[in-house]
């Protein structure tokens, strides 16, 4: 699964060149309401990524089952003797890596426009954005599921994820703003461990009940 | 030493289906059983559940009473099953954006299938589109992708091909091919549907007629009421079978 998205990709090139544009578009327009200085960028860098990787993702998602939807070849994979928590799996790790290919281009972009290095800290926000991300994927792939087999598909996903994803963004922005601002890690442990939780229960939770999504 | 099975003891079996579409009724109460070796043409006008039962029949929809059977055993939840059963939609389930040769070596991956290189050369063969394995299915025809889907559903050597409207878009040739075929596979057990009785009739052994959701016949076509039913085959068909 995960090797047929990729050769799919690499073939039209539609929903990574299509996210990653998305992403340089939000970090731009946001360039022209906040300041560029240190202690400016520090205040709402963390919130401005994590709302950038959760639209770019959401894209993603939407994209993603597209390819599943065009010929009903979800149902090719349902007639297929495949635990379906297998290709929930193949699914999530495929989206998993073109967000992350995606968050990487925006966060070089936003370290050009507001003038911010994330090296001082980049281990910390590596880790941090990596987690956020699995749980992030790890909804949006089922959601993506659910949300392909309805008729306002492209509505439906935001409108499903976003709530479910709360914890992932509070998480992921807690500890991004700790870990850029040189904060002590302890300080922001509580929102990593959150982190931690939420892709844990999501992905066990998700593997199980796959089966179900994909039936009508 | 155990005995095996003829194909006439393998056995599809719909019992007591009944499938709901809000409060439109699909499917009310069928009952149906195709052993290996039988050919059966599903025949009713358009909404009469034929598409709705071959996909209950495949476990791609639920039933909301009743249960499929294969050998004796629920299809629902059991993946073995998935290894006998082959499908042929209205849609190809084929990616556009892989070749076709990818898309086949993709279905053999899903099923786990050994020599699976060897398989592939042969469903293209069958199919006459080795000659297409490169291109993207994208870019084929509707015709040469519906030999595509045929050549995926039976990919895995299926004991029973569940066909929608297997004929559409294939070319005269392509078309006689396939009835060649079909009525030559005696070990499998068959049922596709066609709005075209006289094509069906050339092929099957068996007609079962669908109407609003009911079944209003099921057995061999002698004895079949055809002007009770609604059916007028041309004469020619009339000649060679009915």
């Amino acid at each position: 699964m995960f090797v047929k998205d990729l050769r799919v990709e690499w073939r039209n090139r539609e929903t990574l060149a299509l996210m990653c544009v998305f992403g340089l578009l939000v970090v731009f327009l946001f360039n022209f309401t906040l300041e560029t200085g240190r202690e400016e960028a520090l205040r709402g860098l963390p919130a401005l990524l994590w709302v950038d990787f959760a639209f770019v993702g959401i894209l993603g998602f939407n994209r993603s089952f597209a390819a599943e939807r065009e010929n009903a070849c979800l149902e090719g994979l349902m007639l297929a003797p495949v635990d379906p928590g297998l290709l929930y799996l193949g699914k999530m790790l495929s989206n998993l890596v073109f967000l992350g290919v995606a968050e990487g281009i925006v966060v070089f972009a936003a370290s050009l426009w507001y003038n911010f290095s994330f090296l001082p800290a980049f281990r910390s926000f590596f880790w941090i954005a990596f987690l956020g991300t699995v749980g992030y994927v790890a909804v949006g792939t089922v959601f993506g599921a659910i949300a392909a087999n309805t008729r306002m598909r492209e509505v439906m996903l935001p409108v499903l994820q976003f709530p479910v994803a709360v914890p992932v963004l509070i998480g992921g922005i807690e500890a991004t703003g700790g870990a850029l601002r040189g904060d002590a890690p302890s300080s922001y442990a509580w929102a990593v461990r959150l982190l931690v939780a939420f892709d844990v229960a999501f992905i066990v939770l998700s593997y199980l009940l796959f089966e179900y999504v994909l039936e009508e | 030493m155990p005995r095996e099975a003829s194909p006439a003891e393998h056995a599809l079996e719909a019992r007591h289906i009944s499938k709901y579409f809000g409060d439109h009724v699909a499917l009310r109460n069928i009952s149906l059983r195709v052993a290996g070796g039988d050919c059966v043409l599903l025949y009713g006008p358009n909404g009469a559940g034929k598409t709705t039962l071959l996909r209950v029949l495949a476990s791609l929809a639920r039933p909301d009473r009743g249960e499929v059977l294969l050998d004796g055993k629920k299809v629902r939840h059991d993946a073995s099953s998935k290894f006998e059963i082959g499908f042929v939609s209205h849609a190809s389930l084929l990616y556009g954006d892989l070749t076709v040769r990818e898309n086949l070596r993709f279905t053999a991956h899903l099923f786990g299938l050994r020599h699976a290189e060897a398989r592939i050369n042969e469903a293209l063969d069958l199919f006459a589109v080795r000659d297409r394995q490169a291109q993207l299915v994208r870019s084929l025809s509707r015709g040469l992708q519906q030999r595509v889907t045929l050549a995926r559903a039976l990919l895995h050597r299926p004991r029973f091909l569940l066909l929608d409207e297997p004929f559409t878009g294939l070319d005269a040739a392509s078309a006689e091919s396939l009835t060649s075929r079909l009525q030559h596979w005696t070990d499998k057990g068959i049922i596709f549907s066609t709005h075209s009785f006289e094509q069906g009739a050339a092929i099957a052994r068996r007609l079962v007629v669908l109407e609003g959701g009911r079944l209003r016949y099921d057995g061999p076509f002698r004895h079949a009421p055809l002007a009770a039913l609604g059916i007028r085959p041309s004469t020619e068909a009339r000649g060679s079978k009915l």
